[in-house]
């Protein structure tokens, strides 16, 4: 695992390249000791959100992606990654403001979007 | 025709009772928002409601409130223009324009007609006020607006009389009985409700209504209604006077085709259509629901309704223009003023050869018919005990055989019947065991307003767990809506998000060459990715198109994607594969190394003879794999799992045939297999079953004689059953191929997640047995061909630990950040 530092002018995090993310999949980074899930989505770009479902803490990361929705891969709950709502109900996810430069570097934002 | 077989436009659709919601929705699941501009017409100034329902709300047990399908939001938010409460009253075919009462003129590229029909009103004297206008104390029960009006009137009159003892006449006086006023139900016919019952049937349910204090008055032709300006009573043409100060007639329906005839559209009662739901006079115009008529037939019931919808829809959008709506078989099932009944197809025997079976209990208020032709049932009248309703329901929709033991329809022989009834459940009762959901969870979701099975396990999530309590759930859903389930149109398709079912899933996937899951969403749904379709469809995909087949990584569960089984903790459990559960002490010793090694936390035997080393971190799992030096044993797949076996001939000193070999033979043969639902084998090698071969997706049990017995269709976990006895074969060869038949025969045309228990139920052991062991439809050699061609393309996933399919496969925290 590589280390970063925190692109302190920008108050953004450098998480690098995009492509470290399959097509349609999610991986996880954690960012100044916060586990963040960050999803490379099939033509909606990029999510961040919390990494852990607060139903019973299952691997968002790991979660099956349709659209901008991710199911959770332990209980099926499912989140709008864009919102970070919980879409059957209950506790939601926090989201991250990220972005992808014209380079492919993603740049995430730890206030919370 | 042709210019609108894109399905893009201006859709109007008159008429917004259930048929014409009911086309908007399904034009709307054709993603219709982005093609059509759609206007609604509705004559009644609400949105949309189910009219099904209005004796609950007119007997006080629902209020009008919760009987609303669709509120007025739901039209904005699907941007649709709703007019409601303006009354279309011309079409200019011409111009291809709607002019409404108000002077609004709208125009369209496609019109929906969906007026319905309104209340019949036989011809008779008095039903008009000297002054000529409606009479007071007269009543038709159509509307929201009449039950407003019937419930008021009640509370002040004595004796009310219904004209008509057909189901909406019994059902409007089993509303006017909970107002406190004399209810008598006058009826032209012999017996009551006679376009669903026979005689007995009548009379039996007669002497239950008059039990619960209505008044029947059968064989009764009413001429008039008497009084001068307050109704004294009816008239009979026998002479006879029957007293009362209110009437409600309710004598059938009239289809509202007016408007269609008035614009030149061929009429006849209702507007004539073809197949496609379309009139016979002009292709941009469709008809739907209880004003059209299709084979010279009219339907005065919601399924047929629903049906014809969703065949409108796939012509208007053009998703499918083969779409044809074939007709309905009527089946209903519903609840007359407390009592139960169904009723389905014919009511008496009309061939020579038909058989009729009939059972009568009157003091118990009790019917059963049931009418059968060469083995299938063509009819049937339940009345008062509905525990065989959803079986015969399923078996006349279905037309499967009957068993030989016909009085096994009609009653459960046997065990005393334990089953508590809905009503005597306590709310309190758990329903679903995985999720924790009551049974009063369950009725306050519906008494919300969800009336289909699939909204309310959503809501809940009940039977979403394990599954095994879904028949419970829908048994809940079913009595807590009276009877009146609606069917999501989805539950027919074979994954959520592609509205196909999987019949037409795989002719589009064939025809299109598609091979990819986002090829499937971008062809055939718009576009639109559906996280809960992509498995189902990778399965399907990979099943189809074998070596060909575009792996998308992303539409792989975790643990199809890291090729373990994921645990609550996040590790994974791996179990490598032991050919038939036969090991060596060479195999043993590399476990056990691997386990001190990587200090696996627990090591353990499976219940399908297997080693299990559970708690395995991602990033270890291709280093475990490298070390064991053994192939992965699929069980996290959906695929082709273990087979079981016991010691058979080898050392067994009853063994009669060589199961072991066998065992190890398959499990080679069919390694890694994906398949709609997972596939648990086993093999016997005599019939006391020690590996419990009977209860297994498939078994083989070895019988004297150098024979093995083979069964599908067993399980024993969420959900016990003893597998059916596909046939007795000579040797493992034959044996091999018929297992192969049947997998391929299984994957091709199961459910996604379908296991082989309810695949075998719904297709019918016979039906099985012609079509793999007898090949009545000729398919056995490609079957055979095509199962082939998936054991020649297996790979053993366990070899991407030296060459990952996807950057970090085995890696889920990619980066630190630190300040």
């Amino acid at each position: 695992m590589t280390s970063a530092s925190v692109e302190h002018s920008a108050a953004e995090c450098d998480l690098g390249s995009v492509s470290q993310i399959p097509a349609g999949e999610g991986r996880e980074f954690r960012v100044l000791g916060r586990l963040i899930a960050v999803f490379n989505t099939r033509g909606r770009g990029v999510y961040a959100v919390d990494a852990l479902c607060p139903h019973r803490d299952g691997p968002i990361a790991d979660g099956l992606v349709g659209g901008s929705v991710v199911v959770c891969p332990f209980h099926a709950r499912k989140y709008d990654l864009a919102t970070g709502e919980a879409l059957d109900g209950g506790c939601g996810l926090r989201t991250y403001p990220i972005r992808v430069t014209a380079e492919g570097q993603m740049l995430l934002s730890l206030q919370v979007g | 025709m042709a210019e609108f077989i894109n399905g893009t436009g201006r859709l109007v659709i008159v008429g917004n009772g259930m048929a014409g919601a009911r086309v908007a929705e399904e034009v709307l699941a054709r993603a219709g928002r982005e093609r059509f501009e759609i206007t609604m017409f509705g004559e009644e100034p609400w949105g949309n409601y189910n009219r099904i329902l209005l004796s609950n709300v007119l007997n006080g047990s629902q209020d009008a409130r919760d009987i609303f399908l669709n509120p007025l939001d739901w039209y904005a938010d699907n941007q649709i223009t709703l007019h409601a409460g303006d009354r279309v009253d011309s079409i200019d075919r011409e111009a291809q324009v709607v002019r409404a009462a108000s002077g609004l003129a709208v125009p369209y590229d496609m019109l929906v007609i969906a007026t319905g029909s309104r209340a019949f009103v036989p011809r008779m004297d008095g039903l008009q006020s000297a002054e000529g206008g409606d009479r007071h104390g007269v009543f038709v029960f159509r509307t929201l607006e009449d039950c407003t009006r019937i419930a008021a009137c009640a509370t002040k009159c004595r004796q009310a009389a219904v004209i008509g003892g057909g189901l909406l006449g019994l059902e409007a006086a089993r509303g006017l009985l909970n107002h406190g006023v004399g209810v008598h139900v006058v009826h032209l016919g012999a017996h009551l409700m006679d376009a669903q019952l026979d005689a007995p049937a009548g009379a039996v349910l007669r002497s239950t209504m008059e039990r619960m204090g209505v008044h029947v008055h059968l064989e009764k032709n009413t001429t008039a209604i008497l009084g001068e300006d307050q109704v004294t009573g009816l008239q009979f043409s026998d002479g006879s006077i029957l007293p009362c100060d209110m009437v409600v007639i309710s004598a059938g329906i009239s289809p509202n085709a007016e408007l269609a005839a008035r614009c030149g559209l061929t009429v006849d009662r209702a507007i004539v259509v073809d197949d496609a739901m379309r009139s016979v006079d002009d292709p941009r115009i469709y008809a739907v629901g209880e004003c059209a008529k299709h084979r010279g037939r009219c339907y005065g019931l919601v399924a047929p309704a629903w049906e014809q919808a969703a065949v409108a829809a796939d012509q208007i959008t053009g998703r499918n223009p083969e779409a044809a709506y074939q007709g309905s078989r009527v089946a209903t099932k519903l609840k007359v003023m407390g009592v139960e009944l169904a009723s389905m197809g014919i009511r008496d025997a009309e061939h020579p050869g038909d058989e009729v079976l009939q059972y009568s209990e009157p003091k118990r208020g009790m019917y059963k018919k049931l009418v059968i032709r060469e083995g299938v049932l063509v009819g049937a009248i339940l009345l008062g005990d509905m525990s065989k309703a959803t079986a015969l329901l399923q078996a006349f929709d279905r037309s499967t055989p009957l068993p030989e033991e016909r009085a096994s329809l009609l009653f459960d022989l046997g065990a005393p019947s334990s089953e508590m009834t809905m009503l005597e459940m306590p709310d309190e009762a758990q329903v679903c065991n995985c999720n924790g959901v009551s049974k009063g969870a369950i009725r306050k979701c519906v008494m919300g307003g969800r009336r289909t099975l699939k909204g309310v396990m959503e809501a809940t999530r009940a039977g979403t767990g394990c599954g095994s309590c879904k028949g419970l759930v829908h048994e809940i859903v079913e009595w807590a809506c009276e009877g009146n389930v609606e069917e999501d149109p989805s539950v027919h398709y074979y994954v959520p998000g592609v509205p196909l079912s999987k019949k037409d899933l795989v002719r589009a996937i064939r025809e299109q060459q598609l091979k990819s899951v986002s090829a499937v969403f971008n062809a055939l749904a718009e576009g639109l990715e559906d996280a809960g379709s992509k498995m189902g469809l990778a399965s399907l995909l990979k099943t189809l198109w074998g070596e060909e087949y575009e792996d998308e990584r992303d539409a792989r569960f975790i643990n199809d994607r890291v090729h373990a089984n994921i645990q609550k903790d996040r590790t994974f459990s791996v179990i490598p594969r032991i050919y038939g559960g036969v090991t060596s002490a060479d195999q043993l010793r590399r476990i056990a190394d691997v386990a001190d090694k990587y200090q696996v936390p627990m090591v353990k035997i499976t219940g399908g003879q297997r080693i299990d080393l559970l708690g395995i971190t991602r990033e270890d799992l291709p280093k475990v794999w490298q070390d064991l030096d053994m192939p992965s044993g699929h069980a996290y797949a959906k695929s082709f799992r273990t087979c079981k076996t016991c010691v058979g001939t080898e050392f067994c000193r009853y063994g009669v045939g060589d199961s072991t070999g066998l065992g190890i033979k398959i499990e080679q043969r069919f390694q890694g297999i994906e398949s709609p639902g997972k596939l648990k084998l086993a093999t016997a090698g005599c019939p006391r079953n020690c590996s419990e071969a009977m209860v297994k997706d498939i078994g083989a049990v070895a019988v004297e004689g150098g024979r093995w017995e083979l069964y599908v269709g067993g399980a024993a976990g969420a959900h016990v059953r003893r597998g059916d006895l596909l046939c007795t074969v000579g040797s493992h060869e034959e044996a091999l191929t018929l297992i192969g038949r049947f997998m391929q025969y299984y994957r091709e045309n199961a459910k996604y997640l379908e296991r082989t228990y309810g695949f075998v139920e719904r297709i019918g052991i016979e039906a099985i047995r012609a079509i793999v062991v007898e090949d009545s439809e000729g398919i056995a050699e490609r079957l055979d061909a095509a199962i082939q061609a998936s054991v020649d393309a297996y790979v053993d996933p366990w070899l991407e630990a030296r060459e990952p399919a996807t950057v970090n496969q085995f890696h889920s925290v990619l980066q630190e950040v630190s300040a």
